[in-house]
């Protein structure tokens, strides 16, 4: 049925009506997240003042020695080194890079077979209740999840005292404060992100292609790698996105799993900007992180921009 | 006979999945601090200890009242952006509706301090109501994807039958649209809720010292003699947490089978 030519016009044209209509979300997404995004940026490059931001152009958070302006007007060294120069900062960038890309192939990697599993082999009736099963445990308590895993792999946690009363082993296995805790814990907060994107992916694809495949006497794995996995791929790509960019940010499970001890960027974020109150290094230090994150996304969609073409 | 290797694995993997929150009611009703086997005996002293604890009450009520500020707040927000989005073509709605999605892949600690910066430097002080539109900002994309696919999933025809018997745009969306997509709404509420009771990065950074639960049990869970109470409390919380998801999957249903969608998956 075509557009009726009577349509009342109250609402006047398409881009009108839908500017009216988003404008309210779109307000207060320009007000709480594009405008503090931008004052982050600015605060980068003014001057650290004692409690305050005081706004003098300088680019000492990211590359320098800063100074702070003290209550005369004057310049005094205030010690502590920008984002790009201060080698703790590097330290803990390239360990939390290296800790998100870890966790981020583990997650996908773990992730494909199962959304594999509900999008071939679940009949379609069952499917809702597999994945309304696999999102339980995402949707509790963030904080008593990470919290679990060191309950479970603590030095007289449940994994060592089950496994010592079973005599199975009689030293505590060493598990906690590891890098590899970390991973597993993030591996398994973040799985639904993984787990969705690529079954999503997985729907879609045309089922009489893999028959078409296997007809013309492709073996399933061949089928596999030549028909279905490249076009899965724009769930693969969009689940590490989702995995690795957030996991940057993350400052609970190094607290809780790490027990400090093993610090990530985002703790410095956190101590900057809520306990040394240096909001103009916190502010450069985010940045730089996000920097380096979005680098990283840009060359790995860049890689992987074949499979990208003409799907949306 | 073929071994069913992927149905073994993904069973392996949804226990992985279920461990941590399996072992949450172990040890509620376990009578030791001590989070380890053996075992050693049955306990209710934990929920008791929840119960009569009056700093978590009053934890709990400010959460109970920011959640339930975020959820309606939220799905307001993400009707307009999803209806806007699926109803009308307009140049603007990529850009903003990117800006919209974009806490979605943003880490967390970053929206904060950022708000917190421009919150502070406004001189707005930071309370409850911060947390309130902190935790808005994370929730109203999710908002939106639920609600873009119950907007989707409407027949256009049965609007313009309504047109077409004189109804006006407004008692149209009441009358025919609202009704359809009340389960989708209903839905987005649930989750939106459950999200900001959980949150806990965002309510770390915008909070006043105003207990809320996620911070409340960070707290708590530094020593290890308050350990076990968590573990009550978690248990309650995991009991909420699922009878509300399966609430909103049932309206989220409910909404496909009155349009007469096939059901094509999850929330996400």
């Amino acid at each position: 049925m075509s557009e009726p030519l009577n349509r009342p016009r109250f609402w006047g044209s398409q881009a009108a009506s839908g500017l009216a209509l988003i404008s309210p979300t779109a307000v207060f997404a320009i007000l709480l997240l594009a405008a503090p995004l931008a004052a982050t940026l600015v605060y980068s490059v003014m001057t650290d003042g004692y409690l305050t931001v005081i706004p003098r152009f300088q680019l000492c958070n990211y590359i320098g020695e800063c100074h702070s302006q003290l209550a005369d007007g004057t310049m005094a060294p205030e010690g502590y080194l920008g984002a790009w120069s201060d080698p703790i900062v590097r330290t803990l960038m390239a360990r939390s890079l290296i800790v998100s890309m870890l966790v981020t192939a583990a997650t996908v990697l773990l992730a494909y077979p199962v959304a594999y599993f509900v999008s071939f082999n679940v009949e379609a009736s069952r499917k809702p209740l597999w994945l309304f099963m696999i999102t339980i445990p995402f949707w509790t308590s963030y904080v008593i999840r990470v919290f679990m895993w060191n309950v479970m792999i603590s030095r007289t946690g449940v994994i060592n005292s089950a496994l010592e009363g079973l005599h199975i082993i009689s030293d505590p296995l060493q598990m906690s404060f590891t890098i590899q805790a970390m991973v597993i814990t993030l591996a398994h907060a973040y799985a639904p992100f993984a787990i969705l994107p690529i079954y999503v992916a997985l729907e879609k694809i045309d089922r009489s292609l893999l028959e078409a495949g296997q007809d013309l006497g492709e073996t399933r794995f061949a089928t596999f790698l030549r028909v279905t996995l490249p076009l899965s791929m724009t769930g693969v790509i969009a689940a590490v996105l989702i995995v690795f960019i957030p996991t940057i940010g993350d400052y609970v499970t190094p607290n809780l799993i790490g027990g400090g001890k093993i610090p990530m960027i985002a703790n410095m974020i956190e101590k900057q900007m809520l306990k040394a109150d240096n909001r103009t290094l916190g502010s450069a230090i985010a940045v730089t992180a996000m920097l380096v994150v979005g680098l990283v996304s840009v060359v790995f969609l860049l890689l992987n921009r074949r499979y990208l073409k003409g799907q949306k | 006979m073929k071994i069913p290797v992927l149905r073994i694995y993904t069973l392996g993997y949804l226990l992985f999945l279920y461990c941590p929150i399996v072992i949450l009611p172990i040890f509620a009703f376990n009578d030791s601090t001590a989070l380890a086997f053996p075992l050693q005996g049955f306990t209710t002293q934990w929920f008791h200890n929840v119960w009569n604890d009056a700093v978590l009450a009053k934890a709990l009520k400010n959460s109970l009242l920011v959640a339930g500020a975020t959820a309606v707040l939220s799905t307001i927000f993400g009707t307009l952006a999803a209806r806007a989005n699926t109803r009308y073509q307009f140049k603007a709605a990529a850009p903003l509706m990117g800006l919209i999605m974009l806490p979605m892949v943003l880490p967390e600690i970053i929206m904060a301090m950022a708000l917190l910066v421009v919150l502070l430097s406004v001189g707005i002080p930071l309370s409850l109501f911060t947390i309130i539109l902190g935790h808005v900002l994370v929730c109203t994309p999710f908002a939106v994807a639920i609600l873009t696919s119950a907007f989707q999933s409407l027949d256009k025809s049965l609007e313009e039958a309504a047109y077409d018997l004189g109804e006006g745009p407004f008692s149209t969306f009441r009358l025919i649209i609202l009704p359809l997509v009340m389960p989708g709404i209903i839905s987005a509420m649930l989750i939106c809720f459950t999200i900001s009771l959980d949150e806990f990065i965002v309510a770390n950074f915008l909070g006043s010292g105003e207990p809320l639960l996620s911070t409340f049990i960070y707290g708590q869970l530094r020593s290890p003699k308050n350990v076990p109470n968590i573990m009550a409390l978690g248990t309650i919380l995991v009991g909420v947490s699922v009878i509300l998801l399966a609430l909103a999957e049932f309206f989220r249903r409910r909404g496909l089978a009155r349009t007469g969608v096939k059901d094509s998956g999850g929330f996400l």
